[in-house]
């Protein structure tokens, strides 16, 4: 990859609670998301990608280690630049039931970060920018404007979650589990939009999921993660065609897949491989070998 | 072919509403036979769990099941039992699992209690008696005996889902229904209790009524398949067939929304 990343971590650590019974959501974690692509950080529950987002949206400080916004170290900032961070990193979240206020119209979601985040948007023409968010986003703006989120199902209300944040004209986009809580036959259509809004207008796309069949159709990076650690990453396509670290291998094996039947003998997990699996990858993994150009994994 | 274990007919079942009623499931028929996993497929909102409940017995007014329907368990009409009736075809013949069933062991009591309190009330069991039996249970789903002594929050989301279903399984149920067993657990865990559970009524010779929206998952564990839209069974099929010549455009459609692991859609 060439070009200087949009955001990067380097060698994050993030430990919650102290002595023997801290937890280490995230050790020594290390990414970076570049214009117009997409990395995709799978894993378990309890593996640490959401304290990843949240150290990349700033809700969390890292416990060691450094975030970059452009080459500038965040912790760096000045109240302006520390500004400029909130706007340019936006985020979607998992429940669209939840994340937006059940009180206001979708026309006020979306006219609050216009008047907080962009001063260049003149009041004159907030109403005509709230209208072409929502075309954005491919919904009906006379229709969907003066509604409530409870008239809206799912797939819309992340729609308008969507344009909500690009409302603030972000840079990069952080969306942590955006399909997990839709129903199937609409999930497509939210991450083909995911997918358009990162080419047009050069997002950076950080798409966390444990659902890592969506993950190939969305990221041309991968980064999977598991106890804490970032197990093997690169080219989304290598990583999931060749995988190398044993917990790549084991998510990879346990993703429903048709063509195979749990009758077969041969596809059969054995509870005491698992076991050993998550026992080993859960150590502290040091060495990293490099299995291929743009292919990278973790060993003790 | 053998008399079907459960035999569902022209079941319709309404949501009475203020001014008009909702039709949930509407005139869906299916047969599971002994020891066969029949799946259930559709999006939310199409009626899947609707039945589910139906056939354990679990719906309260406003749903109300229309009189043609009948659902029949070992030829015996379950709409017609009373209550005494009710309360012991229940687990013991029908056991259900939930997809937050994890949740519904009670955080006070330790496992063995709750083990302890099914086979008590049903089959009149002995404490000693009762904790041979948690414990052979336990085994099956791969947790070591010795933890019946710990309490809910001791265990892995995982691992309180197979207690859950040790606990269904512990009365020899003649069918298990599922409603979305594995939905709130990481594919790793997923695919270890499906894998048990096939082994064990590959064993144990029950029957399961598995319901998901995960196609994919689906094939890999069902034998037959019946496909739900607002409310009908619009399909109804062997895994294979559904999988490899899907006939009804609702079932093309939704194989075409997953995304393949191995790039492109699924169809």
């Amino acid at each position: 990859m060439t070009g200087q990343p949009i955001l990067a971590l380097d060698r994050v650590t993030k430990t919650f609670g102290h002595g023997p019974g801290a937890v280490h959501a995230a050790r020594s974690i290390s990414f970076s998301l570049h214009a117009g692509r997409a990395l995709a950080l799978v894993g378990e529950s309890g593996s640490g990608k959401t304290t990843c987002a949240r150290m990349a949206m700033r809700e969390y400080l890292p416990t060691d280690g450094k975030i970059l916004f452009k080459g500038k170290a965040v912790e760096a900032a000045n109240a302006a630049e520390a500004a400029h961070y909130r706007r340019a990193v936006q985020m979607i979240f998992q429940d669209p039931f939840a994340s937006l206020n059940p009180a206001h119209t979708i026309a006020y979601h979306l006219k609050r970060p216009l008047l907080l985040h962009r001063p260049d948007v003149k009041r004159s023409e907030i109403d005509a920018t709230v209208r072409a968010l929502l075309q954005q986003v491919k919904l009906d703006p006379d229709l969907v404007a003066p509604k409530y989120p409870h008239e809206l199902s799912g797939g819309q209300r992340q729609r308008v979650n969507i344009a909500r944040a690009l409302a603030a004209k972000p840079e990069v986009i952080v969306a942590d589990e955006p399909t997990s809580m839709l129903d199937v036959s609409v999930r497509l259509g939210v991450l083909n939009l995911l997918s358009e809004m990162k080419q047009e207008m050069k997002l950076g796309l950080l798409y966390i999921t444990h659902d890592i069949a969506t993950a190939r159709y969305v990221a041309e990076d991968i980064a999977v993660m598991y106890a804490g650690q970032i197990v093997e990453w690169g080219n989304v396509g290598k990583v999931i065609d060749s995988p190398a670290h044993p917990y790549t291998k084991l998510l990879l094996s346990a993703v429903p897949d048709p063509d195979v039947r749990f009758d077969d003998p041969s596809v059969r997990l054995r509870p005491e491989d698992v076991e050993d699996i998550r026992r080993q990858s859960a150590m502290t993994q040091d060495r990293i070998v490099e299995v291929d150009p743009d292919h990278f994994v973790r060993a003790a | 072919m053998t008399a079907p274990l459960l035999s569902v007919k022209n079941l319709t079942i309404d949501y009475i509403g203020e001014e008009k009623d909702f039709r949930a499931v509407d005139n869906v028929s299916f047969d599971v036979a002994p020891g066969e996993v029949f799946g259930l497929a559709g999006e939310s909102g199409c009626g899947k769990s609707t039945i589910a409940f139906a056939i354990s017995r679990l719906h309260k007014p406003p749903a109300l099941i229309r009189r043609e329907s009948t659902i029949l368990l070992n030829g015996r009409d379950v709409l017609d039992l009373d209550d005494k009736a009710l309360r012991d075809f229940r687990w013991r013949e029908v056991a259900m699992v939930f997809q937050s069933a994890m949740n519904s062991l009670n955080p006070v009591l330790r496992i063995e209690q709750q083990f302890y309190d099914v086979l008590k009330t049903h089959k009149g069991m002995s404490r000693a008696q009762a904790r041979d039996r948690t414990a052979e249970m336990l085994k099956l789903v791969d947790i070591a005996p010795d933890r019946m002594r710990d309490y809910p929050h001791q265990f892995s989301g995982g691992m309180r889902q197979r207690i859950v279903i040790a606990i269904c399984l512990a009365l020899d149920p003649r069918l298990v229904v599922m409603d979305e067993p594995t939905t709130a657990l990481d594919v790793v865990v997923q695919r270890e209790i499906l894998q048990r559970i096939n082994e064990l009524r590959r064993s144990l010779g029950f029957a399961v009524l598995f319901i998901t929206h995960d196609l994919g998952l689906m094939v890999q564990f069902c034998d037959r398949i019946g496909i739900m839209l607002a409310g009908k069974l619009v399909e109804q099929n062997t895994a294979e067939a559904i999988y490899g010549s899907p006939e009804h455009d609702y079932t093309k459609q939704l194989w075409a929304s997953f995304p393949s692991l191995h790039g492109g859609v699924l169809l």
